[in-house]
């Protein structure tokens, strides 16, 4: 049994020794029902997979999940809820970034976590942190609502 | 100065507009991981239409959403003339199996080619106009007053002469038992309030909190999970497999042998890949093995002087004015197999037992889907229930072929429980249906003014119709090659003609994101920067009008916008190209600015995209696919290749089959052009201009003209 902790719940996980290398993605997925963690590429490529462990992105396609230990994991699912919304998925509803939408599970994780170690990010802070893939093209939202959710946060204004 | 030939546009056909009935009957709708059961007392209103007691409205969509924004879009048409109110509308998926048993009620379900606007508009606002009169029908009926005397605005039914109101909710059930009129007369479009305005998709929320709303995402009780290896080379076949090396690993349940591919069948799905991936499989690979992309270049080089193309336009005479020119100028291009790299891999979980088949796709056609999984499973279409889930990108990938439906259901019919099969990415990258492989030789004469009085073109690759549906060749020639060179040519050169040597290979060809435009484009639009800077010309030419960029219509106002642009001053280093096409009936103009680094780095800092696609139901979903298809547009310019060594893919992941980052993503700005009168596309219309587009601007910038794409083949640096 591995004990996971999970959005605030702890897990006992059947991880068999021969699934010691199985990464954290499927676990969630899989094992927990926890679907809004998405498969991209499985090589940490692309970011679609991307939780918080301990409060830092991780892409979980490529973390064994017999390296999780007692680290805290967070999943889009336990961001927000639908009543009571993370910034950042405000404002992703407030600058209409997604379109398909496969890879913003990933994309809003990434950027809560950037946002989380630097409030008020720059435009190259922003380049060099979110390396996602998102095949819509959805980018240039992204980045203005990155800047949204930043003003958002420092202003400490209510989204509507 | 030549003059704009008048083109009709081609007249949309109003198809099936009987939208009828009070039908109230129980099927399953699935929206996300929700299923909403239908139950009898739901008031339907037409097909399209539920109208509930607390007034919300429910509109059934018939196409697939995948990021383009249909989900909303469609709906839109239909409140306009519903005259609901938009807060309280709700989409969701009208389902294919009920439109099969409904005799296809909700017409074609395929989502392609830019046209789910064009093709339902029609049909969407009668559906609203119906209903509303049914909805006026019954509140008149309830008051015993004439239905003239009634209208209906923002859900609320008004008796003018009275001031009675209702509710659309309180009157629905009535309306549903009304026989819908004959005849609806539709607005006049000036009179729109909803079409035309940007409106928040609906489809957002759901895409922002990590709802289960893929196919990927579907978990059912008890369910087992595949994996899938293909053989490497396309047509080849499976020979045998060695099962016993899977001996002793946990949680296998069965390996599934199909005839190019090998599946297996665990508790989960990472136990189903490493045993996918560890087990021994001989391959017979037919007489692909000896292909590359160096054989198949040669095939296609060979086509551009070989005597066996078959012409599609063929204006004056071509030869006799070239050898007529003051000047002549010929140049030969190319491009590669391009993949799709849709974000959610193939995927399809199936669940066949003795008197059902029930599937859950990523599906761009339901009805192909439906058809694939009865065909698979050998059961009539009316065994089979057909779950459309949200599309994790789609372009083309998963509308005609749909091999992961088939695969899904094969394997499924091998166990008891419900399959989900998920592709690798790796299996994604290598069994794709590519744009296909296109060269080009372009050859025109200009007069002493520099005047192009002829303009040839040849044309070789492969053929999409050829694999898919060889009956639509015309005369033998497969006239959706030379999309955007034929009649929806917008410059008019006298003497002109383009034909096309066919030369397929093994290599399975689809359509992707503009399809054969996507090459033409390139093609057609770098080589018209050529013929301009050979005849000393400006690019674009600031007078009324120059053949440079002639419009073959006169309301389209997209060169204005565009020539405000190109005259404006640019930081230094910064150069400009220009591009336009037609595509759906639409067309776009895009400038370009980028620059090149001594290192030859292309960085592409701004797209203007003006566009006019006619009639714009969500001006917000044309902005987001414009800049959605800059981005495909982009990408594919910089580092699309698909490459074939021994028959086989070379790229397998996204770190040799690279994606554009945000890093890399130009400020882009879209210009939607105020035109009215016709319904065009704009999903894939903005992504063909952007590559010759950032050519042109390569030329400005280092006087190296690009004939062959992706960029990163070429050394830009500054000699």
């Amino acid at each position: 049994m591995t004990r996971l902790t999970v959005n605030g719940q702890a897990y006992d996980i059947d991880v068999d020794s021969d699934d010691s290398d199985m990464p954290l993605l499927w676990v969630l997925r899989d094992t927990l029902g926890l679907m809004g963690t998405r498969f991209g590429c499985g090589i940490a490529q692309c970011g679609a997979c991307t939780v918080h462990v301990d409060g830092a992105p991780v892409r979980s396609c490529a973390l064994p999940v017999s390296a999780v230990g007692d680290k805290h994991i967070t999943t889009i699912e336990g961001l927000g809820t639908d009543d009571a919304l993370h910034p950042v998925q405000r404002a992703w509803i407030d600058l209409d970034v997604p379109q398909c939408g496969y890879c913003q599970s990933g994309m809003i994780m990434a950027v809560a976590a950037l946002l989380h170690e630097n409030p008020s990010p720059t435009d190259a802070d922003i380049d060099a942190a979110i390396t996602n893939i998102c095949r819509c093209g959805t980018y240039q939202r992204v980045r203005a609502a990155i800047h949204a959710a930043a003003n958002q946060r420092v202003s400490g204004i209510k989204s509507p | 100065m030549s003059r704009v030939p008048q083109i009709n546009r081609r007249a949309f056909l109003a198809s099936a507009a009987a939208v009828g009935g009070a039908l109230a009957l129980g099927f399953d709708i699935p929206l996300g991981s929700r299923t909403i059961r239908a139950s009898e007392s739901r008031s339907e209103i037409t097909v399209w239409i539920v109208i509930e007691p607390d007034d919300s409205v429910i509109i059934r969509v018939a196409k697939s959403e995948m990021g383009q924004g249909s989900f909303t879009a469609l709906p839109m048409l239909v409140a306009e003339e519903l005259e609901c109110d938009w807060t309280k509308v709700k989409a969701e998926f009208a389902s294919p199996h009920e439109n099969r048993r409904r005799n296809r009620a909700w017409g074609n379900m395929s989502t392609g080619a830019s046209r789910s606007i064009t093709a339902s508009q029609n049909d969407l606002r009668r559906a609203g106009a119906t209903a509303r009169e049914m909805l006026i029908a019954a509140a008149a009926t309830c008051w015993n007053v004439p239905a003239r005397e009634c209208t209906a605005a923002n859900g609320v039914i008004t008796h003018g002469p009275s001031g009675r109101t209702t509710a659309f909710g309180r009157v629905a059930a009535e309306a549903a038992g009304m026989t819908p009129p004959a005849q609806v007369r539709l607005k006049d479009p000036k009179d729109w309030k909803l079409i035309g305005t940007r409106q928040r998709r609906l489809d957002v929320p759901d895409k922002v909190t990590g709802k289960p709303i893929y196919a990927i995402d579907v978990h059912l009780p008890g369910m087992l999970y595949a994996a899938i290896v293909q053989c490497p080379v396309f047509k080849g076949t499976l020979r045998s497999v060695d099962e016993t090396k899977l001996a002793g690993m946990k949680g296998i349940r069965r390996v599934v042998k199909l005839p190019d591919a090998v599946a297996v069948v665990a508790d989960s799905w990472w136990r189903a890949k490493k045993a996918a991936e560890m087990l021994p499989v001989t391959w017979d690979f037919a007489d692909y093995a000896g292909v590359s992309s160096d054989t198949i270049r040669e095939e296609l080089h060979a086509g551009l002087s070989a005597g066996d193309a078959r012409v599609g336009r063929n204006d004056g005479d071509v030869d006799r004015a070239l050898g007529q020119a003051v000047k002549r100028i010929e140049a030969d291009y190319e491009v590669p197999f391009l993949g799709h790299a849709t974000m959610e891999p193939q995927n399809c979980t199936a669940h066949v037992t003795a008197d059902r088949v029930e599937i859950w796709a990523p599906t761009q056609d339901g009805e192909t889907a439906l058809a694939i999984a009865a065909d698979a499973a050998g059961v009539p279409a009316d065994k089979v229930v057909v779950h459309k889930m949200m599309l994790g990108c789609g372009f083309g990938r998963r509308g005609i072929f749909q091999d992961f439906v088939r695969q899904a259901v094969l394997i499924a019919k091998e166990v008891s429980e419900p399959v989900k099969l998920v592709w690798t990415r790796e299996e994604d990258t290598r069994h794709g249906f590519y744009r296909p492989v296109a060269s080009a030789r372009m050859t025109a004469g200009l007069d002493a003014d520099g005047i192009p009085i002829a303009w040839k073109i040849r044309t070789s690759g492969q053929s999409i119709i050829a694999a898919v549906s060889p009956r639509v060749m015309q005369f033998g020639v497969d006239r959706n090659f030379l999309q955007g060179l034929l009649e929806d040519m917008p410059y008019h050169v006298p003497n002109y003609r383009v034909d096309f040597a066919m030369r397929n290979t093994h290599v399975p060809v689809g359509v992707w994101r503009s399809v054969n435009h996507s090459q033409n484009a390139f093609f057609k639009e770098s080589f018209v920067d050529e013929m301009a800077y050979a005849a000393g010309a400006d690019p674009i030419c600031s007078g009324a009008c120059c053949w440079q960029k002639c419009r073959r219509s006169s309301r389209c106002s997209t060169p204005r916008a565009a020539r405000a642009e190109w005259g404006s001053a640019l930081p230094p280093g910064v150069f400009r190209g220009i591009a336009l096409h037609d595509l759906q009936s639409s067309i776009c103009a895009q400038i370009v600015e980028a620059s090149v680094d001594e290192d030859g780095e292309v960085r592409v800092h701004r797209v203007v995209s003006a566009i006019d696609a006619g009639h714009v139901v969500n001006p917000l979903s044309v902005e987001m696919q414009t800049e959605s298809a800059i981005v495909f547009g982009l990408t594919a310019a910089l580092y699309g290749e698909i490459t074939i060594k021994h028959g086989q893919v070379e790229q397998s992941n996204f770190h040799d089959y690279p994606m554009l980052r945000l890093a890399d993503m130009p400020r882009v700005e879209t210009v939607i052009v105020e035109s009215q009168g016709f319904w065009g596309g704009a999903g894939e219309t903005p992504v063909p201009p952007l590559a010759p587009a950032l050519c042109n601007a390569i030329f400005a910038a280092t006087g190296k003209r690009i004939r062959s794409l992706p960029l990163k083949n070429h050394d830009l640096r500054s000699a």
